[in-house]
């Protein structure tokens, strides 16, 4: 068994099959990371650069640690601090940082495509660890690897996606994914956040009515509103969207059943989640976290053994 | 194809690898058998059964090892990973590894290294169906052997058991 591809990414590259083997080897990992000693030796002739463009400290911790529990060898890059900031090239940093025999490449760009570029210009395997406002494929698996561990699937499941959806790169990779293993999706959130025609596109329902969603829903992902990527006024205040959009524990206290809350982080705390909620025991934010680990840990595997 | 053990020859085999081990083992408390995924395991499942029926009153523990992530060839070739299961601690116990056939070694090696992530354990003894013995890539026997044969590298040993071929038997293809 191997993945159809040799670098991730995105959701949108991988098939139904690829997904169910990244999330079956994840949970293999899981037991792995429960071990007295957390470590397998599967990589150990492997060297894996993260290359970081924009701010992160989930993900790059994440990832960091799953190479680091695989035996990886690992070069931390952030653009700032680094040759970047005198002008050189993606591509000539790319190619410097190879040329020291460098295998995978895990990376974090804030231009949509620039994983996708370097993959047509470079021989290594390539993780997208994120995408301006593309894909966000771990972020996705581990997801998907979260609400199948308390739900035991996802075919069926009817998953809602509230927030910022047009700036969301998870959200996409949500999308791409819960379509792909047979769940049904709502998209959620104000107009001003949802993009046009994403129902035909995506096949997805949408939602203005936080409450509605909230009363269709088993899962509700819960997205982080992302000032730094909105240019343009979408919403008149963060209270204001907190009034309309913000999940609260009054709201999911007047549903007939329990829902599961997830939310990939940074929390706006009081914003798109209120305080009540994100500590709640319907909150699986934190396992959330500690699946990435696993997710990440069976990606690399699976993409180094891809290579031979 | 050539049969190397029938049926009822299995059944006698692991008859008398349990009693070895049984024998072998003074403190059954302190012993712990572990099947090597994927196959294994069909064999520890047997020895399990074997040893329950002769010391009912024993409760042994009993625990399945993957080794896919200790493998030396990663990079060559990809194997689908298999649970993992050693809901006990194997520090200064006796610990059986249980495969079901011995070739190279090499998968023995991965377990040991597997299984040293786990603990200390006291004593490592190897339990196997099938020596095929001169066939050695690394320093490694078995302590209980179902039977060894001599076997060339393009022929193939195929162990089938009732759960999951339908047919106990081990042929030399």
């Amino acid at each position: 068994m191997r993945l159809s591809t040799k670098h991730l990414l995105g959701i949108r590259e991988l098939s139904p099959q690829d997904i169910q083997l990244i999330l079956d080897t994840a949970s293999q990992f899981k037991e792995v990371l429960q071990r007295p000693i957390k470590k397998v030796p599967s990589l150990r002739d492997v060297t894996i650069v993260n290359l970081f463009y924009e701010n992160s400290t989930r993900t790059r911790i994440s990832f960091e640690l799953a190479e680091k529990r695989l035996s990886a060898d690992t070069i931390n890059f952030s653009a700032s601090g680094s040759s970047v900031s005198k002008g050189e090239t993606l591509l000539d940093t790319v190619n410097n940082i190879l040329s020291m025999k460098v295998d995978m490449v895990v990376m974090r760009h804030s231009a949509t495509g620039a994983p996708h570029f370097l993959a047509r210009h470079i021989p290594a395997a390539i993780v997208n660890a994120g995408d301006g406002i593309n894909e966000h494929p771990t972020q996705a698996l581990l997801d998907a690897f979260s609400i199948r561990e308390r739900l035991g699937t996802l075919e069926g499941k009817k998953v809602a996606i509230i927030g910022d959806i047009m700036h969301s790169r998870v959200a996409l990779s949500n999308i791409y994914l819960l379509k792909k293993m047979g769940a049904e999706v709502t998209v959620a959130g104000p107009p001003t956040l949802i993009p046009k025609h994403m129902a035909e596109a995506f096949n997805v329902r949408v939602e203005y009515d936080l409450n509605k969603a909230l009363q269709w829903c088993d899962v509700a992902n819960v997205l982080r509103i992302q000032l730094e990527r909105q240019n343009q006024v979408l919403f008149s205040s963060l209270r204001e969207y907190n009034l309309a959009y913000g999940v609260k524990k009054s709201l999911l206290d007047n549903l007939d059943k329990e829902i599961l809350v997830m939310h990939p982080g940074p929390i706006n705390r009081g914003v798109e989640l209120d305080s009540d909620v994100a500590d709640s025991k319907q909150s699986i934010i934190l396992q959330q976290v500690e699946n990435g680990v696993a997710v990440r840990m069976a990606v690399l595997y699976l993409l180094a053994g891809r290579e031979g | 194809m050539k049969t190397i053990l029938s049926g009822d020859q299995l059944a006698i085999t692991i008859k008398r690898l349990s009693h070895q081990i049984l024998e072998n083992s003074v403190d059954l408390s302190n012993t712990c058998i572990i099947g090597i995924q994927p196959r294994g395991i069909w064999l520890s499942n047997r020895i399990i059964k074997e040893i329950q029926l002769l010391l009912p009153q024993t409760k042994l523990l009993y625990g399945i090892l993957d080794i896919t992530f200790y493998r030396d060839d990663v990079r060559k070739e990809l194997h689908v990973a298999n649970q993992t299961d050693i809901p006990f601690s194997i520090e200064n116990r006796k610990v059986i590894l249980v495969d079901d056939v011995l070739y190279t070694g090499r998968t023995i090696r991965a377990a040991l290294d597997a299984l040293l992530d786990f603990g200390r354990p006291e004593k490592v003894e190897l339990c196997v169906l099938i020596d095929r013995r001169f066939s050695r890539q690394l320093p490694i026997q078995p302590d209980y052997s179902g039977k060894a044969i001599d076997s060339i590298i393009s022929q193939r040993v195929k162990v089938g058991w009732q759960e999951n071929s339908g047919k106990d038997e081990v042929v030399l293809l």
